[in-house]
């Protein structure tokens, strides 16, 4: 798994990356608490490895969109700790200058074209973005993460059949967490396995397990070069879980006991944790100096953060049209 | 009718190309074909915008010349190919998106609402959104309840977006060029009743972002309109200065920005308006403007009239009662009349 640019292998990056998001979603739900962060916000704790290891399949030029559960991809794709406090907290110095809030952490410097708000708008945008690639002979592709609940709406359909016919270069992500909201997959779907979805369409369904970040990259990797190629879309379903409710406001007390137990049994940075251990690239005290050092990071951006000024309605008004 | 000279919006320092007479129809396909010729970012997509110039024929010639990734066949999805251009639009591409009957615009509700107008605003202003909708709308072909509305004021609420409507082949032309260079997402409305229809067009005119056009100046009483009932206001005027009555036309054109000055302006003249609509009146463009002058202070010379579809009635498709819901000319000069207490 070596960087073929530094010859570094990857994982010990992968591996932080996993832990600053899982710090950074902790460190929100505290400041929710203490009421520094207002409004919603949908969590991501358990999911890491999907956003992770998939984003370490894009190069230079290729975009995604994600979703209000995007936290993970935005940290993932780089979006600095401060930056992104200071989004959800309202501030000018936030990726959005304040106006966009926890459910919209977007950078285009970075690929990060799109954190959407309504269940299964992204999709549909990366598409365009792939099809846009196509027409300007780029060698890029787009990566799309969604819910398993955007599996059953209009867009996603609509992405997946105009991605086959058009043999866009679009790598569809699942994030399959088991639950729509407060709904159990099996209440609202009539599959388990999301990935046969990708049947009718006419593209390859990958089932990936979502915990094993090394799975995760590696479809990825091979979904996102069958696209350069031009070969068309593929749809991949990480099998994954959130260890929070859907959004602040949901204990999610309607999971049955033992699950969440089970999910953590196989946390994502624990896995490859004890992989790279067995590896010789960290030590085996090396996790919890890593996640010290890491926490005062988070600390110290989400305090700068804190002490940035809230924009103006003035500073805002040139958001709403381009000149 | 239409083939009034409409300087309003020239560029200016633009070549002094000699205007054509051409059809409305021809017109958007001209727009279509100098924009695509201008910008290879520049492509039009939309359901069957390829099959024999388009389902109206604006699109004659098009596939042709530009191949079919520039003039791109969608399934039949609105909210799906809105998406798409969306997603074209934040990497460099200028897609025009063709909306066969505007009625089908709310199956695209999501697209419209929540994701052209507030894309760049949710980033802090990172990216810009140039997508032009075309949306041919608007009743007299007999097409019935679910394909002849206009839609004009539909999406008037939403900050981010601009909407504009074309009531001739000049300003058919040069509001769809202007459209089309804009960053921002457009909805441009053409009426299907008016694709026959002929007149002067200057292809080196680019419209003025909101700006309305006073087609016929007058002292007496202010007649706004747009789209297909723009002609019957002209018509009107001719019929009411026979009786010694002195309209202004104003051809409203964009609904967001919407040209209050313009309006105000007028009517600080006349004191008197008619508004007209080939719209339900109520929380449309013609109900603004009459709230705001008023709350703007505007001290009417009599009560504003209007003329718009019936408030509780669909459109339907029986031919007579098409044309009976229709604001018609005779109903514009008896408004009128009426305004100036005759």
């Amino acid at each position: 798994m070596n960087d073929p640019a530094t010859g570094t292998d990857r994982r010990y990056d992968w591996y932080r990356s996993m832990v600053r998001i899982r710090l950074f979603e902790e460190k929100v739900q505290e400041l929710f608490m203490t009421g520094q962060i207002e409004g919603t916000t949908h969590l991501c704790q358990g999911q890491e490895a999907v956003s992770v290891g998939a984003i370490a399949a894009m190069r230079e030029g290729d975009v995604q969109t994600n979703t209000y559960r995007g936290h993970g991809e935005a940290l993932a794709l780089g979006m600095a700790s401060e930056t992104a406090f200071a989004e959800l907290m309202g501030r000018s110095t936030g990726g959005s200058g304040g106006v966009g809030g926890s459910m919209h952490l977007i950078d285009f410097s970075k690929g990060n074209i799109g954190a959407n708000a309504i269940v299964g708008a992204g999709l549909p945008i990366a598409v365009g973005a792939a099809v846009a690639f196509q027409m300007q002979r780029k060698p890029n592709v787009a990566l799309s993460f969604f819910g398993d609940g955007a599996t059953n709406i209009g867009t996603f359909h609509e992405a997946l059949n105009m991605a086959a016919i058009w043999k866009a270069p679009v790598v569809f992500i699942i994030t399959n967490n088991l639950y729509g909201e407060y709904s159990p997959l099996r209440a609202t779907t009539p599959l388990d396995d999301l990935a046969r979805r990708a049947d009718p369409y006419g593209m390859p369904g990958i089932i990936v397990d979502g915990q094993d970040i090394e799975a995760v990259h590696a479809a990825t990797s091979e979904a996102a070069e069958r696209a350069r190629r031009g070969e068309g879309p593929s749809l991949l379903e990480m099998k994954t879980y959130r260890y929070r409710g859907h959004s602040r406001s949901d204990p999610a007390k309607y999971r049955p006991e033992g699950e969440l137990d089970r999910w953590k049994a196989r946390d994502p940075i624990e896995l490859l944790g004890k992989v790279i251990i067995a590896d010789g690239l960290i030590g085996p005290n090396d996790p919890l100096e890593i996640r010290n050092e890491m926490q005062a990071d988070i600390d110290a951006a989400a305090e700068r953060a804190a002490s940035a000024p809230f924009p103006t309605l003035e500073e805002t008004r040139p958001y709403v049209y381009a000149d | 009718m239409s083939t009034q000279t409409e300087a309003a919006g020239a560029v200016e320092g633009a070549a002094s190309a000699t205007p054509a007479e051409m059809t409305y129809r021809d017109a958007i396909n001209a727009a279509l074909d100098d924009a695509l010729a201008a910008d290879d970012a520049v492509l039009l997509m939309g359901e069957d915008v390829t099959a024999d110039g388009g389902v109206f024929k604006t699109n004659a010639g098009l596939v042709e010349k530009y191949g079919t990734e520039r003039i791109r066949n969608t399934p039949i999805c609105e909210n799906g190919f809105l998406g798409v251009a969306l997603g074209m639009s934040l990497v460099g591409m200028r897609p025009i998106v063709e909306i066969m009957f505007a009625d089908f615009l709310p199956t695209a509700g999501d697209a419209i609402v929540n994701q052209l107008p507030k894309y760049r605003y949710m980033s802090g202003g990172q990216t810009a959104v140039p997508v032009t909708i075309r949306s041919i709308c608007g009743a007299t072909g007999r097409f019935g309840t679910q394909h002849s509305a206009t839609g004009e004021s539909w999406f008037m609420h939403l900050p981010g977006l601009r909407v504009v409507t074309a009531s001739s082949p000049g300003s058919a032309y040069s509001l769809l060029r202007a459209a089309i260079d804009d960053p921002n997402p457009v909805l441009f409305f053409e009426h299907k009743g008016l694709y026959g229809r002929k007149g002067l067009v200057n292809r080196d005119e680019i419209a003025e972002l909101g700006r309305a056009a006073v087609l016929r100046p007058g002292s007496d009483v202010t007649i706004v309109a747009t789209l297909l009932m723009v002609e019957r206001a002209l018509a009107a005027a001719e019929q009411l200065a026979a009786e010694g009555i002195d309209a202004e036309v104003i051809d409203l054109r964009w609904l967001r920005p919407l040209d209050l000055p313009a309006v105000r302006s007028s009517v600080d003249k006349t004191g008197r308006l008619v508004v007209v609509e080939e719209q339900v009146h109520a929380a449309g463009w013609g109900a603004t403007i009459v709230s705001e002058l008023t709350i703007d202070g505007v001290r009417w010379a009599s009560a504003p009239r209007r003329l718009s579809l019936p408030d509780d009635l669909p459109i339907p498709y029986t031919p007579p009662l098409e044309d009976q819901v229709l604001p018609a000319v005779e109903g514009i000069v008896a408004a009128a009349r009426a305004s100036l207490g005759r």
